[in-house]
Parts: C-alpha cells; structure tokens; sequence
C-alpha cells in the first residue's frame, strides 16, 4: 500500500520532513519508490516565483533535447538547479543522468498574456517535450511551472533523499506532498509514480482505483491535451480535480460531490440539491468506488484529503498554527507535527473532506451532508 | 403406365426429415387421446393399427398368430403438420408415454416452402451455439490491492438512467455564497428516468395474449411499488389498455411508436387524462429478429381487446410497414418525429429510437449524439425475437450485438459523449440462462442498459421456444402455452397472477446476481458503464475485435 506524507506550513521547511514523516510508516509501504512535489518554495528559488520551473530527468542527450527545443519555443533560461548526487551505499539507486529543475523566462510573445494562456503554453511545452523523450528514455518532465518542484526516483524513500542530497542541500517549501512507493499494480514507470501535477493541481492516492478505466475514457474525451497518461490508475484524481475545479469552476468541496456522489435521499438535505442531482448524472462516469484516500492542492494552494465512500484507505489530519500535515498513519504526523493536540487529530471518513488554507492557520473540515 | 408412387409412398416425407420424431410407447399408452387433442398443430393424431400377436391359450403352449386392430398415435409426416418439438403431448400424458425427440439430421428446411410460401414462424435465430456475451468472463477480481465489496455490507446502486445527460460543460450552474444552484434561466433539461438497468422490451397486447401482458405489467408494478426496484417496460406497438394509461402505474410503461402507428389514436386522446408521464416513448424503427421488415398481425388476433386499444376494425390484418411513412431522411423525419413525441409531454418524457442491429448503427449514432433531444439509442442483436417473421429474415438477417453496441460506445468515447447518449443493447440476453451476467458483460462493453423478451416469456411463462425451432408458433396464434395467442381456449392455461410472480422472482435474482457479479469487480455505486478492463474472453479474435483481454 503506498504510503502519503503532506506538510503545509507557514514557514519554509525542508522536504525531508516528509521523507522521514513516510519512513516511520514504513511497515506500510513496499520502499519502492518516492514522488515529492515542493510547492511555494523557499531557498534558491524564493524570488523565482513569477517563472515557471520545469522539473524532469534527462540523459545527455536528452538535455540538448530539451535546451534545443526550449530556445526554439522562445524560453529563456533564467536558472537551473541540480541536486548533488550521492551514490548511496547498499541502495539499488540507479543515477539516470540529469535531475533537474530549471526556471524559465516566458517567450516575449508571452510576457503580456493572461494567466491561463501561459498555463496552456507551459502545458504543451511540457506535454511536447514528454514525446520527445518518452520513446528513448532520454527526457522525463513531471511539471512545467511557477514555483513546483517535482522530483521522482525509485527505491526506498529514505536512500532516494540521500541519493538527492535533500537533507543539505537547501531546498525548501511551504507545501511538499511525498508519496513512497511506486506504482507496483502497473509497470514500475517513473511516469506511473504520483504525486501527479497539472497545471498547479497535484493529487497523490492511496488505493486503487476500480472505476479506472471508464474514468480515463470520459477524460480522455473532454478534448484536454493534458488529460493523458493515464500509466496509473491515480493519475485520474489529478484531473478529476483540475476539470471540476478548473474547467468547470465548481468550489473545491464539490470534488467529493463528484467522486463519491450522495444517495438522492441524502442529497435532498442539501440546500444545492437541484444542482447536485444534475452533476452526479453528467459526471456519473467520475464516480468511485475506492478504496482511495486522496491528499492534493490547488493553485491556490489549499492542501485538502478526502476518502473515497466504501472502503476508505488510511488518513489523518493534525496540526498546530502554521503548521498541518496530512499523513497516511498517525505516526507519520508524530514525527511531522509532534507538539500538537493529538486530540484534535482528524481522520476522515465517508462524508468529510479536510481543507487547510495556505498558511496552515487552521484545518477546515467539511462534511458532505451538510455542504 | 401408372406410377408406382401410390404403392410405395414416393412422393411422401419419412420421418427422418422433419425436425421432431414423436417417440410413443405403446406399453404405458392407456389411449386417453389427451396428446392428440392438445396438439398445436395436429402433428400426432389417434390411429388405428393392424397387429399381428403370438397368442396361447391353455395350460399348455399352444401359440397361435392372431391378428387384431388397435389404437394409438402416430406422427403426421405432411410438412404443413410437422411436430414442433413443443412437448405438450408430454405435458398432459398422465403415463409419461409420448416425447417429441429432436432429429438432428432433419432437411425441414427444404421442404417448408409449400405453395410458394417461406417459411415464417415466431421465436428467436435457430443457433444454439453460445453467444459472444456468453463466452465473456469477468476476469478483474479485487484481490488484497484493492479488497472486494461486500454485497451485504456497502451501499449498492444498480441503476441506470434513461435519458440524455447534459455535458457538465453545459450544465447551467452558477456560484452563489460558494454554493452551486441552477440558474433561473436554465434553458431544456433533457428528462432522466433513473431505472433498473434491465428492462421488459417491446412486446405488443396483440402479439401476446391478456394474460400475459397483464402477468407482466403486474410483475412490474409490484417490482416497482413493493419492491423498490424500478424496472420499466415497453408497452410494444399496439397501445395499451386505457386504464392502465389513465392509472399512476402509467410512468413504469415506456410507450412504443412503430410504423402502424396502432395504439396511437387512443393514446393521444388519452394524454389529457393521464395522471403520470410514461416512463419514456420508444420509437421503433427496427427490430432484431427481423431486420427492414415490417410486422404483422394476423386478422384472427384482431378481438375486441385488440380492436379497442388499437383502435381498429374487428378481424382484420394490421399490417406494419417495413418502414414509417415519414421516414425519408434520419436528419429530417427521425429528428422530427423525437420533438413531436417530446411535445406531446411538454418535453418531459424521454424520447429515443429503437433500430436493428446494422453496420449503419454508426451514421445513425452520430445523428442522435447532435440531436439535443434524443434521449437514447436502443439497439436490437439478431438474436431478438419476435412473433412473427420469414425464418430467413430471422435466421439470416442482422447483426450481433456486442461487437455493435461496443462500436457505438467507443464511438461515442471518442466524442466524450458516452454519458450523454445512453445505449441499449438486446437481442439474446439470456439466451442461455444467465441473464445477469449478459447484462453485466453489455453494460462493460458500454450498454447503459439491457432488454429482454423472449427470456422473460421463458422465465415466466415456461415458453417452450428454443433455438433448436422447438414450438416457435407464436405466429399462428395457436400458442400452447397461452402467450402469444388471443384464443381464449389457449390463454386462459395462463394465470396472470403466476406470470406476474415469475417476473418478480426473475428480477429480484438478477439484482442480486448483478451485485454478486459488481462486488468482486470493486464497483458498487454507479454502474460499470464502459468497464471493459473488467473482461476477458478465451478467442483471441473476439478479444480484439471487442478491446478487451484475451485471457486462456
């Protein structure tokens, strides 16, 4: 079972507070592999945040790949950050050349354009160059954007934090999600391994997700270029997410309403009801059936998990001011956030879904009954 | 010089070329004549035999040949009097002492086309092989990664909707206080019915007896009012009793439209005074069993029920074209046609239209998915059935329904208008029992829903029909059981009552078997519409064909 491991703080804080959040949930999980995404991030790249950071692997090759396709798209490199690689003693880590984050400066074409124009070129920049490189295994690119770092490798999470140098090498975030395991029901795949991000929406899941393949093809035919993949059955939680949110601007609780929709007797509590019963018709085919517990954010950077409505999979909430992680077991969020009230320590359940604002001020929790 | 056919029957079938050999045993026989007299079709008749016996009398042997007449049954090899297998003559001996025996070498076919005339009958495509839906499995089982459902413990929804959905992109919703609520002016919101994912298909009153529609509409009522299971069915072109169209159980009937437009006239006139909307209209355009060609019934169907509801003379052919008068392009009549019958209702009734199994299902699939008020598309298999048609037409003509229904799906998949265009598939649900598991595999493959006919006529009132042309006289009016016919002699053998029990109990087992089927799959809430990752089948051609796995 893959195990989760979400901070969100006030203050910057080193990712491998997660990391060894998930190594004391490691009798959960397989220690096949590690996803991190660092959100609002600190260090190197605190003042970076207007540019677009696009993180990926690549080989020699696939580096001129990459430089040559940038320059001719009009990207102007603005920093690159590597991690030091350490060769860890024991590990099976393979290096696979070049672990990357590099910050970009937009095309002139593009310094002036609205929010969701530079989104779709960063969307398509990162989707060509993922075709470039996917053949080969030249050129892996997990996210193309402002202020998220993605980093991905297989093996135990705590040899791949060494192996990356994260405990000196200075990066920082306010919001990090880590997840440690890859995805062993499917090949193991770099691009199968989550958290999965898109277009500043990120989900990680713990379970598998039985509704899969209808759930891909009603993706698949909204006609979104980013809406592929699909080399795990979690990546659809990510989307499901960015469509509803996105594209269709529904308030974020209403992802739950979506997968995981309320009997009609229930609904008629309600007082959105009527909007309610129309959404869980043309959305039938999102609905799931778990067992899966999701942790993502939004833009915004709202940290949320919600269950699915059957099954449930592990999850708990706790925190202080300024300080909330959201964590598969409740060890994990010992070793996060120990000096807080383990009495207000929150695991949702069938109808809840937990939202902690940027900042983590405070935890909000939502029950789906109620809405 | 005289031919020597008269002495040596030349000219005459053995038995060997009929379908069915009467085996009769003389020893249990007691001549009750109760076969001869309950024979559909008068194949056996009572006879008289010359017998030559050893005869001895007295203590000693003293045997003697003797030769006396005696009565019994014999089998009539005219072609026009051929047994049919249906085994009534079974049914009634009180001493087990006649069974009709299927002759696997039988050449009826060559035969049965006296005066010129093809053959026609009732029933279902002659091919007792197993069906592409039944050579599917359900090979993804939860196992420990993803522990199974449990049928008795979590909440299960089989449900399916009839009607079109609204693309989520076009709903018409707005943020207010952080809260979704439809907009004031929300524009056309195409009716959903939310239904059980298994329907009573289109079976005319006309084509089957009172009894038995009644049997089934009551089956049906119950289903949905005692129950809570909400199944739905097709009232087939022919009207409906206008009580029962006046009455509140109105709105668990989907009203059929075919090409004679029977029924109609009463129907609208009744419109003011229903209490309920049906559950939907259906507009046949086709159907399975016979492909492109129109229906008849037969002038010796045509009482007083029938004239009534259908709002015709008495005793009279009614004929259905092949084709409705209307229809000379799908863009102009089809598209029509659904808004006219939306109208009717005020647009508050799902309208969609029935078609036969075809290659063409495609262009016809496009044309509804821009059509904002078709509400779904029923598509009938050639294993359909129905009450009258040439054997070719039914032997011969159509299509199978998986491969069709699955093209149409990923067809729609492509559009991403695979949850706004509802599909039904029927044609051979149940075809060899297992009807849950034929619903199951169609709704993978991407049906929202499934019909049946024949399977509910089998189930629930022992219909002899099989896919070996046993019985198969539905056309004749003169059905042994007393479902397809409007003989009161015949249909009062059934009790409605018992039919409408049948249909309870075959409905209330496939829920369950649908759960039993879902749970070890992981899904429960909505239905595995599309799921087809679920399935595998052991023929590597059909697994390709279908996109899905090929498992041995």
């Amino acid at each position: 079972m893959c195990r989760l491991s979400a901070i969100t703080s006030h203050d910057y804080f080193s990712p491998m507070e997660n990391i060894l959040a998930l190594d004391t949930m490691k009798e959960g999980h397989d220690g096949s592999g590690l996803g991190l995404v660092l959100k609002d991030l600190g260090g190197e790249f605190e003042h970076l945040k207007a540019y677009p950071i696009l993180s990926g692997i690549a080989s020699n090759d696939g580096i001129r790949t990459l430089d040559r396709h940038m320059a001719a798209a009009g990207f102007r490199e603005k920093y690159s950050w590597e991690p030091t690689i350490r060769e860890v003693r024991g590990s099976e880590i393979r290096r696979r050349g070049h672990y990357f984050a590099k910050a970009y400066q937009y095309p002139q074409v593009y310094e002036d354009k609205t929010r969701e124009e530079k989104e779709q070129l960063l969307m398509e920049t990162r989707l060509t160059l993922r075709t470039l490189g996917e053949q080969d295994e030249s050129l892996f690119v997990f996210s193309f954007y402002p202020d998220v770092i993605t980093l991905k490798e297989v093996g135990d999470p705590l040899a791949v934090a060494e192996f990356f140098g994260l405990e000196s090498n200075g990066l920082t975030a306010k919001i990090v999600l880590a997840q440690g395991r890859q995805n062993t029901n499917y090949a193991i795949y770099l691009y199968a391994c989550h958290p999965f991000f898109l277009q500043g929406y990120c989900t990680m899941t713990n379970g598998e997700n039985t509704a899969f393949v209808p759930i891909r093809e009603f993706l698949s035919g909204r006609r979104f270029p980013g809406y592929m993949g699909y080399n795990s059955d979690s990546e659809v939680f990510a989307h499901i997410l960015h469509y509803c949110h996105r594209q269709l601007h529904y308030p974020l609780p209403y992802y739950k309403d979506v997968i995981t929709p309320l009997q009609d007797s229930e609904m008629a509590r309600r007082p959105d009801a009527d909007a309610l019963r129309l959404i869980k018709k043309s959305l039938r085919p999102l609905c799931i059936d778990g067992p899966n517990c999701v942790i993502g954010f939004t833009p915004d950077g709202t940290l949320f998990m919600a269950q699915d409505a059957k099954k449930l999979r592990p999850g708990v909430v706790g925190g202080v001011p300024g300080k909330v992680a959201l964590m598969s077991e409740e060890c994990g969020l010992d070793r996060a956030v120990p000096k807080r009230d383990k009495a207000r320590d929150f695991s949702p359940m069938k109808y809840d879904m937990v939202m902690v604002p940027p900042g983590a001020g405070e935890i909000r929790l939502w029950n789906q009954l109620n809405g | 010089m005289e031919p020597a056919e008269r002495l040596d029957q030349n000219h005459e079938l053995t038995l060997k070329e009929l379908p069915y050999i009467i085996r009769w045993r003389e020893d249990r026989c007691t001549r009750c004549g109760r076969c001869t007299a309950v024979c559909p079709v008068n194949a056996i008749e009572p006879t008289v035999f010359a017998q030559r016996l050893i005869h001895s009398e007295g203590p000693v042997p003293t045997p003697k040949t003797v030769r006396r007449l005696t009565q019994g049954v014999r089998q009539n090899v005219d072609i026009e009097r051929y047994c049919t297998g249906c085994g009534s003559c079974s049914l009634v001996c009180p001493t087990v002492a006649i069974e009709p025996e299927y002759n696997p070498q039988h050449k009826f076919l060559i035969f049965k086309n006296k005066g010129g005339v093809p053959y026609k009958r009732g029933g279902r495509r002659n091919d007792p092989s197993p069906s592409t839906v039944d050579q599917l499995k359900f090979t993804r089982i939860s196992m420990l990664t993803d522990p199974a459902l449990d049928a008795g413990r979590h909440e299960f929804r089989i449900r399916t909707l009839l009607g079109r959905n609204l693309p989520p992109e076009k709903l018409p919703l707005e943020q207010r206080n952080g809260h979704l609520q439809v907009r004031e002016e929300s524009g056309f919101i195409p009716p959903v019915r939310e239904i059980f994912p298994i329907r009573i298909g289109s079976m005319s009153v006309g084509a089957l007896s009172p009894h038995m529609w009644e049997g089934l509409a009551m089956g049906v009522a119950y289903l949905n009012e005692v129950e809570g299971l909400p199944v739905v069915m097709c009232s087939g072109e022919g009207g409906m009793p206008p009580r029962l169209l006046k009455s509140r159980f109105a709105k668990y009937f989907i009203l059929q439209i075919a090409s004679g437009y029977f029924g109609w006239d009463e129907i609208v006139h009744a419109i003011p005074e229903m209490t309920e909307d049906p559950a939907a209209i259906e507009i046949k355009y086709g159907q399975g069993a016979k492909p492109g060609d129109g229906g008849l019934l037969m002038a010796y169907k045509v009482l007083n029920l029938i004239a009534k509801i259908r709002g015709v003379p008495l005793y009279v052919d009614l004929a259905s074209p092949p084709t409705h008068q209307t229809k000379y392009s799908i863009e102009e009549a089809v598209a029509k046609m659904i808004q006219s019958m939306s109208m009717a209702w005020g647009f508050r009734v799902p309208v969609y239209p029935k078609i036969s199994g075809t290659k063409t299902a495609l262009a016809v699939l496009n044309n509804l998915a821009r059509n904002p008020y078709a509400a779904a598309l029923c598509i009938d298999g050639e294993d359909g059935g129905t009450g009258a048609a040439y054997n070719v037409s039914m032997d011969k003509m159509g299509h199978p329904i998986a491969s069709n229904i699955r093209d149409c799906y990923l067809d729609l998949v492509k559009q991403g208008k695979q949850n706004e265009l509802p599909l039904i598939a029927a044609g051979g649900m149940g075809k060899a029992g297992n009807l849950a598991a034929n619903a199951a595999a169609m709704i993978m493959l991407g049906a929202s829903a499934v019909d049946i006919g024949k399977y509910i006529m089998q189930a629930g009132a022992d219909c002899f029909g099989d896919e070996y042309n046993r019985c198969n006289l539905c056309n004749t009016g003169r059905c042994p059981r007393g479902i397809t016919t409007q003989d009161p002699k015949l249909y009062r053998r059934l009790d409605p009552d018992k039919v409408a029990e049948r249909v309870v109990d075959v409905f209330k087992a496939a829920d369950v078997e649908l759960k039993k089927i879902f749970a070890p799959l992981g899904r429960s809430t909505e239905l595995p519409i599309g799921m087809s990752d679920a399935l595998g089948v052991a023929d590597k051609a059909v697994a390709e064909r279908l996109e899905i796995s090929y498992v041995c």
